[in-house]
């Protein structure tokens, strides 16, 4: 192979590597760099003992989202500088990441209330928000991380810096960008009655576990493609035009529920979306506690009002998948294990790094 | 003394690719060119450097030399064999430090120490000694894309030589520096070198690499073909058997030169 490689570049060398004449480009290169560098006298007196307390270790980073964590002043700084370098030379700064999703949010409910898709649906707007806010993050996480690796390419090749410290810095600039969201969609539904119960809070943790490790995974599979073909970033894009659709926000999960019986198969695919398992959960935590007040109930269950106990008993038909819970937890430890081959995937390719940045 | 780098055994190849564009790839295919071809960077090579070795690396250009030295530095892994080294390992290897071209010098920095191995607490101490040795003036707070490749050169070895490394990898990077600036580095190496600092010299010129070493390495399209004392290994480079004559006036040369 060797052979093949020196016939290309037009050398002749021995087994040893030796190639012809190179007594004589030795010289020549030599005397061509004999002044590059200076001389330096060598200091005199012993040289020091220097006693090193660390053990013979490869030292190539060990990788893993471990060793990422070990550092968190390093993965601050590379954070900070995905955030700076987004808004470089824009004069609105962060603004931007909202003006999009609020452009965005406002079309979808203009378009679905001419549609008339949420007629009888209590508190659209909050529906709608929660699955936008969700979606951002995803996204937000997926394409920023798989973008963070070639973005980087200067410190990749020239530095020696566990990998998935550019992915997790990408991650955690999605989890910045999200939060303000966060903290609106809270006031809203605060502002709407939101009462969450305790069935609320876990379903919105595992929710927010599942959307994290989910989209960790994904951002950390799709960094390393994408620095070995630039293609991937494309296809993420892409993708992410669809994922509005692909959950239950423009349009009431109950709509999707119904079409289980004539197709099932469809069905299970739809379910099988980790992004959509986690919407429904954040809509079980934001959304659903605000519909269940007497108010929200009247249209449905005015007729039972002597009869506070039936009345109490009466719900909306508002529906979420009974399975939620089961579902949820089977895809979380699936998604562990996706988390967990990525990150073996990750570094299988990062030794092909060098060759492809 | 402790041993500072174990190189055993260690293979390099590279996967060079012709076409990086689909329509490329299929063009070629169908002519039935080759798509990739296979390279060894570095063949076998074995050696080991006890701490506080300087070591000068040396050997015509596309031998391998920052290859290794990448090796060292762990920012690539071998294909075969393995590379062992103890302590904090700094250096300056190929084109350059590994600064982002967006961000300012100062950023870079930080940003650099950091990776390097150095705290908060460590990188504020040192920063006005870094500046300092730099003496990049004003443009420290300008993004690194309008730097010159000397100043982009002095900012990356001012850090490196700042870290307090165990081991120091110098590429022949410095060489785009002015004279006065190098006339530091080398100063300053060493300074490190006296210190205990096992040291990694690549350099082409040679009275630089007699100064600073106490052992050369040569290697020949990847082929690691001389381990010993510095003289013998630049004779060994510039000198065929085949040109038995020349010796004498080497020898008188080198001589002089000492
Ligand atoms: N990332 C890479 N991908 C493919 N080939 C590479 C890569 N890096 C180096 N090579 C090849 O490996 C060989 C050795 O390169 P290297 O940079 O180690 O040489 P060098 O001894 O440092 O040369 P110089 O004296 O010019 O600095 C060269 O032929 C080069 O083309
Ligand atoms: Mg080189």
């Amino acid at each position: 192979m060797a052979r093949a490689a020196n016939k290309r570049q037009g050398a002749q060398t021995d087994e040893k590597g030796r190639r012809k004449n190179a007594a004589k480009r030795a010289r020549a290169l030599a005397d061509r760099k004999a002044d590059a560098m200076p001389v330096a006298p060598t200091m005199t007196g012993p040289q020091l003992d220097r006693h090193v307390d660390a053990e013979l270790v490869s030292p190539s980073p060990k990788g893993g989202l471990k060793e990422v964590l070990a550092n968190p002043y390093l993965l601050g700084l590379i954070t900070k500088r995905f955030l700076a370098a987004q808004y470089a030379a824009s004069v609105l700064g962060l603004m931007w990441s909202y003006v999009q999703p609020a452009l965005r949010f406002l079309t979808y409910f203009m378009l679905m209330s001419l549609l008339r898709v949420h007629d009888g649906m209590p508190n659209f707007a909050l529906h709608l928000f929660v699955g936008m806010v969700a979606v951002h993050y995803f996204s937000e996480t997926w394409g920023g991380a798989t973008r963070s690796i070639w973005q980087n390419r200067p410190l990749v090749l020239k530095m020696r810096v566990p990998r998935e410290t550019f992915p997790v810095a990408a991650m955690i600039v999605a989890a910045v960008h999200t939060f303000p969201q966060v903290v609106i969609l809270t006031i809203a539904a605060i502002s709407v009655g939101w009462k969450p119960d305790f069935a609320a809070f876990g379903y919105g943790g595992l929710g927010l576990l599942l959307l994290m490790v989910f989209s960790a995974a994904l951002g950390l599979l799709f960094s390393a493609l994408n620095a070995m073909y630039k293609d991937f970033q494309n296809i993420v894009t892409t993708l992410m035009q669809f994922m509005h659709f692909l959950v239950p926000m423009i349009y009431p999960f109950s709509m999707i529920y119904r079409l289980r019986i004539d197709h099932p198969v469809m069905y299970e695919i739809y379910m099988a979306n980790p992004v959509t398992q986690a919407v429904l959960m954040f809509q079980r935590f934001f959304w659903y506690p605000t519909i269940e007040n007497a108010d929200t109930k009247m249209p449905w269950c005015g007729h039972l009002k002597g009869n506070p106990e039936a009345f109490a008993n009466c719900h909306i038909p508002v529906e979420f998948p009974p399975d939620m819970l089961v579902r949820g937890l089977i895809t979380l430890a699936v998604s562990f294990v996706l988390l967990w081959l990525a990150q073996r995937i990750f570094k299988k390719f990062e030794t092909k790094f060098p060759e492809r940045l | 003394m402790a041993t500072s780098i174990v190189v055993e055994n260690c293979t390099k190849e590279f996967t060079l690719y012709y076409h990086r564009t689909m329509k490329a790839m299929a063009t070629a295919a169908v002519r039935r060119q080759p798509l990739r071809e296979r390279f060894t960077a570095l063949n076998d090579i074995s050696f080991t450097v006890e701490q506080g070795e300087s070591v000068g690396l040396m050997g015509l250009n596309g031998s391998g030399k920052s290859t290794l030295l990448t090796l060292i530095n762990g920012v690539m892994t071998p294909d075969k064999g393995k590379v062992l080294t103890r302590g904090r390992i700094a250096g300056l290897i190929a084109t350059g430090a590994g600064f982002h071209p967006q961000m300012t010098g100062r950023e870079n920095l930080f940003l650099n120490g950091a990776i390097l191995g150095m705290s908060k607490n460590e990188l504020n101490r040192k920063f006005d000694e870094i500046v300092e040795f730099a003496d990049i003036g004003r443009f420290l707070d300008t993004p690194v894309s309008h730097y010159s490749s000397g100043m982009y050169a002095r900012l990356g070895f001012a850090i490196a030589i700042h870290v307090d490394a165990d081991i120091f990898l110098a590429d022949e990077v410095l060489a785009v520096g002015d004279k006065p600036f190098k006339q530091k580095c080398v100063t300053k190496m060493q300074e490190i070198r006296q210190q205990g600092t096992t040291i990694f010299y690549v350099s082409h010129a040679a009275a630089s690499v007699r100064s600073m070493c106490d052992r050369v390495l040569c290697l020949e399209s990847g082929h690691l073909n001389f381990d010993g004392p510095v003289d013998e290994g630049i004779r060994y480079l510039q000198y065929d058997e085949a040109e038995e004559g020349l010796e004498a006036t080497i020898d008188a040369e080198l001589g002089a030169d000492i």
